[in-house]
């Protein structure tokens, strides 16, 4: 090895050391909490742990679960792929408040996002009574469930599409035009391709956080048992009630969601990363 | 159309590519109806209690506490992440080990784990009888059920934010200033701590912001493990759903309010140090 050191980098000895460091701190504070869920969640027994998710209370908050996300994530969807064909492709005045007033879910809390449609349609809200008269219930009930986590998944897509479409620019689709596409088969035949990868990122932690979300959907659900119970509030209630094999054996199978999706989305970076122009941007 | 341009500008570029009225106007009304509207509620709803009615709610003990141990602990936490995100970030960027890959997509585990599981997860580890709580509580420190335990979930559920901020900032750092750094007979420490840490500053600044502004309203990661004791270790969050369940819609319209507000309010003097460390460092 030859005497001159790299002047823009450490010694070898303190690399090791900050290594060790980092490895030792996100082993104990980020691994350590993941890996309890399983052996909580199979302390009993595999049997249990089956038993645990066969139950009918938690297989309806399995469902509803599914549900909501089913929901929210294709209507967010489709605001961001509008959205994001608004912003990139076209100058119009008003664009950076409109870009700033999408990002707006993501600063406030979950819990104030749920308040905010107990307000509006709640037993006391604005549109309480009216709904009450015609028979309509929001809150406490699956349509305030879905509302309430499509506000907090508002951003997710547009986030992603945004800048990656302002990138790609206008070029491909002015191409495609003049040689006599429609603007519909010119999104689906050039941009769509362009930005699938950017689109499967922004679904794929939309997903996420729609069924794995709590305050706001806690807020809102009233949590009645096999009816307005999401997996998230299920996880509560059995821990609540003492019943932490059955807790964590719920909380497992978000945390295998949260595994998958942590995989896909360092694939996506590791693959397809110099076509996520959003990588790194935000956790 | 064309005839006022010049004196206004255009409402929008001209360009061949179509959809833009259906784009932009799907956007606007989705927007106005699933976020604006139920927020202007709120707005609303504090206005009719007046400024009188919100802050007699504001000052109450049992408020006042809450938005103290929200904020106080927020923003220790948001601190530790700072340092730690810091640490975690150079190491990830700028040397490479075996497993680096692995450890780099863990960092976002508390983004993609549901807050519920975090909670439960924590609390189970840091509860006295748990791995962690039972090698502490010998020396006197009692994690769960205290305020040590909700800063310890803060700062789980802030790290990203840091690191991911900071991370693509220092890959961008020139290596010829260290290069120069170093030929003008700066040491390694000199060179890290005058010449590149401080043209990250303003990054820094913002992953502090976002880990603050995150920790302030977070619920599902601390409700288990704090063990919500009025006056000590209930957050405001948690307050805003107790005025909920007694239907108390003033008091929890109260509270959001006050939250909203001064998290506005500390966004706002961290952008304006922002903005200051970027003219200091000579770039807009």
């Amino acid at each position: 090895m030859s005497k001159h050191r790299d002047v823009t980098q450490e010694k070898p000895l303190v690399q090791l050391l900050l290594i060790i460091a980092v490895t030792l701190f996100l082993g104990i504070f980020l691994v350590l909490p993941l890996v309890i869920v399983f052996v909580e969640a199979f302390r009993n027994g595999f049997q249990t742990y089956l038993a645990a998710l066969g139950d009918p209370e938690s297989l309806a908050a399995i469902r509803l679960t599914l549900l909501v996300a089913a929901i929210a994530v294709p209507a967010n969807l489709i605001f961001g792929v509008a959205a994001s064909w608004a912003i990139a492709k076209f100058e119009f005045p008003g664009k950076s408040v409109l870009n700033t007033l999408i990002d707006i879910p993501f600063s406030v809390s979950p819990v104030i996002s749920g308040l905010i449609y107990v307000l509006l349609f709640g037993a006391q809200g604005v549109l309480g009574p009216w709904l009450e008269a015609h028979g309509i219930k929001i809150i406490f009930a699956v349509p305030g469930i879905v509302l309430a986590t499509m506000f907090v998944t508002f951003p997710f897509v547009a986030r992603e599409l945004i800048p990656l479409m302002q990138q790609q620019g206008t070029r491909d689709e002015e191409m495609a035009l003049s040689l006599g596409a429609s603007g519909f088969k010119t999104f689906l035949q050039v941009t769509l391709p362009n930005i699938k990868w950017g689109l499967l990122y922004g679904v794929l932690l939309c997903n996420a956080r729609a069924m794995g979300e709590f305050g706001a959907v806690s807020v809102v659900s009233g949590h009645i048992r096999g009816l307005t119970n999401t997996m998230p509030l299920q996880v509560e209630i059995l821990y609540n009630e003492y019943a932490f094999a059955a807790a964590f054996a719920v909380a497992s199978l978000l945390a295998m969601l949260a595994l998958l999706t942590l995989v896909m989305k360092s694939l996506l970076e590791w693959r397809y990363g110099a076509e996520l122009a959003a990588r790194k941007r935000r956790p | 159309m064309t005839g006022r341009r010049g004196l206004l500008p255009p409402v929008r570029q001209a360009s061949a590519i179509p959809g833009f009225g259906l784009a932009l106007g799907y956007s606007l009304t989705w927007l106005s109806l699933i976020v604006l509207v139920p927020l202007a509620v709120l707005v609303f709803r504090a206005l009719e209690l007046g400024p009188g009615e919100l802050w007699r709610i504001i000052g109450d003990d049992r408020t006042r506490a809450a938005l103290r141990v929200s904020f106080g602990l927020s923003f220790l936490a948001a601190i530790v992440n700072a340092f730690a995100g810091l640490l975690v970030a150079w190491v990830l960027v700028r040397y490479r080990f075996p497993g680096r890959r692995l450890l780099d997509a863990l960092v976002d585990l508390p983004f993609a784990l549901p807050t519920a599981v975090a909670g439960i997860a924590l609390t189970a580890l840091y509860a006295p009888n748990g791995w962690l709580g039972s090698l502490l509580a010998p020396i006197g420190v009692k994690v769960a059920y205290t305020q040590l335990g909700i800063f310890i979930a803060l700062v789980f559920i802030g790290l990203p934010f840091v690191v991911r901020t900071l991370q693509p900032v220092l890959d961008d750092i020139d290596h010829e200033v260290e290069e120069a750094a170093a030929t003008l007979g700066a040491g390694r420490r000199q060179t890290v701590f005058q010449v590149l840490l401080p043209t990250i500053v303003p990054a820094w600044l913002t992953g502090f912001a976002l880990a603050l502004a995150r920790a302030v309203g977070e619920y599902g990661s601390v409700i288990f493990i704090a063990g919500n004791i009025p006056y000590v270790s209930e957050i405001a969050p948690l307050l805003i759903i107790i005025r909920l369940e007694e239907f108390n819609y003033a008091g929890a319209t109260a509270i959001a309010t006050a939250m909203l507000a001064i998290s506005f309010v500390l966004l706002l003097i961290i952008n304006l140090l922002q903005g200051w460390t970027r003219r200091r460092l000579g770039y807009v």
